[in-house]
């Protein structure tokens, strides 16, 4: 990578005042620009170990991520995603794990016929201090219909943004204290 | 069951809702024997706290018997009686482990986190009966509540002693004893204490109890002074004295070595699009209130330390800053971490250090808990403290 175009600070991209050209700069991949990018970090007081296997084990994110519809495992890396769209409508995708370093990351990129194209990965640090574990979610996609799609999005509290910040939120309730908090009646809370 | 509703401003009633179930393993549901209405429930009567919904159920400080405990939940049995923190901490995040039970991360459920997480720069605890940004859960005003993570909060009370005596550990004998220890008190410190409502007179009752030499207190109320007076403080009626020239006379010139501000302000802005709105609606309150502050910091000696348990939720306007920097003041505050404080502070009523019950003016049936709330607003002097018994059919 040509060092002119490293961002010049030590943030993860999705802090940056323009993430997506923050991540074709550092990727050299120019065509990421038109993506948008996200990230979000939590500290959870488990171990790493812990985090990666759940998260490894792809059926358990339904049980934080509440776009989810379905999650299909197909083989090793290979996986359908039945996710909540707008208005009532789903979208669906099979991604691929493309990069796997045990109880650090895990990386997967949607395949080519993906309605809406969309990459990230999850990334697992030692917190300081022995607070646990620093999880870093990170995800690039292609909006549906570009600005106007992520608007309409954001109005439905579908924006991936807000999604990600909440499944984190849930996922780190679920792994430190065993379940996900609501103030719901049974009928109405959130599925673990 | 039957539930005390809040459905606008100035409008709460007792209806019929849906019983409480339990919903997660950790859960309890108290079938509720006592249960208060707090000062700042009248910030939710008063409608200065955003996100409310009509039908939401009110009430944060309860305590009963535990009728029904979930799977997961290795520490509470049916039968137990027991007093439940208004803070819903969960035990195991970063700042539980720390005992900052007031800041857990865990028990705002994730949707709801965003508001405050907007307002402050992070998401603010779970709390029972106090709008949806503190999640929305069903307060205690009522037969039955719904305890989530009950295996931490809710502290066992034995049989024997009356309600009336250890209610309070749910909110404001742990709210003014927190108040008092963020004074860090030392031999000799006169303890300045503003506002003589339920969380300054135990404010006071505690920094005597934590070793303060002197006390003084700061009301206008002629009986919440006498109260206070009763405690062992001693007493100024801000309408009748120049408190700051008083403070600085009654302390050889040098000013109280520790300030409580157990007075708060009514213009609660708890998230951005609603702070300009509640400034407005505070206008009246406006050069009243945050006088208190301003006083408060004014009046502590160089060096000194400054505790606020009032609750503040938005901006301050003519904030002393260059006080405050130049005399090197401590300032500590923050919402209760009650499950810290309930052990130590049931063992001081049961030796009979503290006592709690001099502060109920009311005990009524929860049917009539829509008086409750408006004698409490109305009648401050003499309403001190209203204690509503579901249990009691009138």
């Amino acid at each position: 990578m040509p060092s002119h175009t490293s961002p010049s600070n030590d943030a993860p991209l999705s802090a940056n005042r323009r993430p997506a050209k923050a991540a074709a700069q550092k990727s050299g991949e120019e065509s990421l620009e038109k993506f948008e990018l996200i990230g979000r970090t939590v500290t959870i007081a488990r171990p790493r170990e812990e985090l990666f296997r759940f998260w490894r084990d792809l059926k358990n994110l339904t049980s934080f991520m509440e776009n989810i519809e379905s999650i299909q495992v197909l083989d090793d890396t290979r996986s359908h995603w039945v996710v909540k769209a707008p208005a009532g409508q789903t979208v669906e995708w099979d991604a691929v794990i493309d990069e796997e370093r045990p109880n650090e990351l895990i990386s997967w990129t949607s395949t080519a016929e993906a309605s809406i194209k969309n990459a990230g990965r999850v990334e697992f640090r030692d917190a300081p201090g022995g607070r646990g574990t620093q999880v870093t979610a990170t995800i690039i996609y292609d909006a549906p219909g570009g600005k106007l799609g992520a608007l309409i999005a954001k109005l439905f509290q579908r924006e991936p943004n807000v999604q990600a910040r909440r499944d984190l939120r849930r996922f780190k309730q679920l792994m430190e204290t065993g379940e996900v908090s609501t103030a719901e009646p049974p009928a109405a809370a959130p599925r673990t | 069951m039957r539930a005390l509703t809040w459905q606008g401003k100035h409008d709460v009633r007792v209806e019929t809702v849906p019983d409480p179930q339990i919903v997660n393993p950790r859960d309890a549901i108290i079938e509720i024997t006592s249960t208060a209405i707090c000062g700042s429930d009248l910030h939710l009567y008063d409608h200065y706290i955003p996100r409310m919904k009509a039908g939401d159920i009110l009430g944060h400080e309860f305590m009963g018997r535990v009728v029904e405990v979930g799977p997961g939940n290795k520490r509470l049995q049916v039968g137990q009686r027991v007093v439940v923190p208004f803070v819903i901490a969960c035990g195991q995040c970063f700042f539980c482990q720390k005992q900052q039970y007031a800041a857990c991360d865990n028990s705002n459920p994730a949707d709801k986190a965003d508001m405050s997480e907007l307002a402050y720069g992070y998401p603010m605890t779970g709390a029972f009966g106090y709008s949806h940004l503190t999640g929305g859960y069903a307060g205690g005003q009522a037969e039955y509540v719904r305890v989530p993570y009950s295996d931490v909060g809710p502290i066992v009370i034995p049989e024997g002693i009356d309600d009336d005596k250890v209610l309070f550990l749910s909110d404001i004998l742990p709210t003014g004893w927190m108040a008092a220890e963020n004074c860090m008190i030392e031999p000799g410190d006169t303890v300045a204490v503003w506002g003589c409502g339920p969380v300054g007179l135990f404010a006071i009752q505690s920094a005597l109890v934590q070793g303060a030499e002197r006390v003084i207190a700061i009301d206008h109320h002629p009986h919440r002074l006498e109260l206070a007076q009763s405690l062992g403080a001693e007493i100024l009626n801000y309408e009748e004295v120049k408190v700051r020239e008083a403070l600085v006379e009654m302390t050889g010139g040098i000013g109280p070595d520790a300030c409580i501000d157990a007075v708060g302000m009514e213009s609660h802005g708890m998230s951005i699009d609603n702070v300009l709105d509640h400034v407005k609606a505070a206008v009246g309150l406006g050069t009243d209130r945050p006088h208190v502050l301003r006083q408060v910091i004014l009046a502590c000696r160089k060096g000194g330390r400054v505790s606020i348990p009032g609750v503040y939720g938005g901006m301050a306007d003519k904030f002393p800053i260059g006080a405050l920097m130049e005399k090197g003041l401590t300032i500590k505050t923050g919402q209760t971490h009650v499950q810290k404080y309930t052990q130590d502070l049931l063992d001081l009523i049961m030796e009979g250090k503290l006592d709690t019950t001099f502060l109920i003016s009311h005990r009524l049936p929860l049917e009539e808990a829509a008086n409750g709330y408006k004698i409490f607003k109305e009648q401050q002097n003499d309403v001190t403290k209203v204690v509503l018994k579901p249990k009691v059919v009138h």
